[in-house]
């Protein structure tokens, strides 16, 4: 909990092949990472449409991460290429709807990396935890009630 | 009292193509006119919204809405055209979508306005003076205007709507298609767009021209590219062709005009955000794998929302900006 007990809700997908994996080495080696992070298991990195990334902020999450396969990795072949690409093409976009680009995170951890997936993910908690609160429902603005012409 | 069906027209935010595209139905208006009765249409003819008020619940078969909610103004008929209306048509991209104008969402009222009525240099406004609600003529007449909203809003934002009929303008078949399922009671099932769901690309005249695998180091903007005629599919030169993440069905009316396409029938059936469909297709096609590479090909895009979203802002997952 952050003095302004602020809790980050994180989004994180995760590939089944290299970073779930990760995830569940760091598990079984009794590492302690942060709970606000929810992971969404897909079954490659590429498969993170980038509709997924928006309706997580859009539903309320502060940040989303994207883990797959270090680039070479990909079980197919160059499904994180594609993801790296979108990526690189989400970070000015969501500058453009005035979303901190920190708010968004791709990361590469292997199967065997339990260390670096705890690491990535306090990373990104940290980061988010001082960005604060995205709150994207709040800034929908809002219109008077109106009633049909009578 | 004639029995034909009666529908009505109205024209919230948009240009005013889309009344024009009804017009230029040509000789099929007559057919139209022929069939129904038109209680509304602010535009071409003279009909009071106290005539509208006073219909039945439902008298009207459809009304066609063209235009997003900008107004409150526009919100109070659209609401009263659902009401005394069996079917409501979005007609257009901007009732669709949001359109052109819902690139507005990019900013609020407060800004829109300050650059409006205060920094334009050709403005004339001393006292600052924006326009207000409520406000007194020659201090004993008080005058209204609408609110206008922070945000454009596609119609379905506002009001339940049965069927859309894409396109900025529709094309003459879309609307003709549209009118004839009308009146021989042959809709497809509520909520449908009435345009083929498979993607432009798919009856694009220079689909051939594709190569199975395209590869681009650059995007181009069309008005530097001097080859728009080589009738070579637009995206393999780097020019943002939105045939990719668009319905089909408007007649490939920019591409035979050598021009791209911008995405005005709105995603297929199936894909809720039209310029990250298309994000994620022009991402497959960028030819560096190495982050430094891919940069420098972003490099050349410096604006992302203008052709991803040029129609669909207000439709899309994130709907607008975060004003600070």
């Amino acid at each position: 909990m952050t003095e302004t007990g602020f809790e980050p809700k994180i989004v994180a997908f995760v590939c089944n092949w290299c970073s779930y994996g990760g995830a569940d080495i760091a598990g079984s080696m009794r590492l302690n990472y942060t709970a606000n992070v929810k992971l969404i298991r897909v079954m490659c990195s590429g498969r993170v449409d980038p509709e997924f990334i928006m309706e997580a902020f859009r539903g309320g999450a502060d940040g989303v991460m994207i883990l797959g396969c270090h680039p070479g990795d990909c079980h197919y072949i160059e499904g994180n290429y594609k993801t790296l690409k979108r990526y690189n093409m989400l970070k000015p976009l969501l500058k453009q709807f005035n979303i901190e680009q920190d708010r968004l995170h791709l990361d590469w951890v292997s199967a065997s990396e339990g260390e670096k997936f705890a690491r990535v993910v306090e990373g990104m908690n940290d980061r988010i935890s001082k960005l604060g609160p995205l709150n994207w429902d709040k800034s929908l603005g809002e219109r008077p009630h109106v009633e049909a012409l009578s | 009292m004639s029995e034909k069906p009666k529908i009505g027209i109205y024209w919230c935010s948009s240009c005013g193509g889309c009344e024009e595209a009804i017009v230029d139905l040509n000789e099929t208006i007559l057919d139209v006119v022929a069939a129904v009765d038109i209680m509304l249409w602010p535009v071409a003819m003279d009909f009071k919204y106290e005539d509208v008020v006073n219909m039945e619940d439902g008298e009207l078969l459809a009304s066609f809405i063209n235009g997003g909610i900008r107004l409150s103004e526009q919100e109070e008929i659209v609401k009263l055209l659902r009401k005394k209306s069996q079917l409501i048509f979005a007609f257009g991209s901007c009732a669709h979508m949001g359109g052109v104008p819902g690139l507005a969402n990019l900013q609020n009222r407060e800004s829109i306005f300050n650059r409006v009525y205060k920094e334009i240099d050709s403005n004339d406004n001393p006292d600052n003076i924006i326009p207000e609600t409520k406000s007194m003529v020659d201090g004993k007449y008080e005058a209204e205007l609408p609110v206008f909203y922070d945000s454009v809003y596609p119609l379905d934002q506002i009001i339940d709507v049965d069927y859309y009929i894409p396109g900025c303008a529709p094309a003459p078949d879309t609307i003709t298609d549209a009118f004839m399922a009308i009146l021989k009671n042959e809709l497809p099932d509520k909520g449908s767009i009435l345009s083929p769901s498979k993607s432009l690309c798919d009856t694009c005249p220079r689909k051939d021209t594709k190569p199975d695998k395209v590869d681009i180091d650059a995007f181009r903007r069309p008005q530097f590219y001097d080859k728009l005629d080589d009738g070579r599919c637009f995206l393999e030169a780097g020019i943002i062709c939105m045939g990719p993440a668009t319905r089909g069905g408007c007649g490939e009316r920019c591409i035979n005009a050598n021009m791209a396409c911008r995405g005005c029938y709105g995603p297929p059936d199936g894909v809720k955000d039209q310029g990250l469909r298309m994000l994620s297709a022009l991402a497959s096609i960028i030819k560096p794998n190495e982050e430094e590479g891919i940069e420098e090909v972003l490099k050349t895009l410096p604006d992302q929302i203008g052709p991803l979203y040029m129609y669909g802002l207000p439709s899309s997952i994130l709907f607008r900006k975060k004003m600070d």
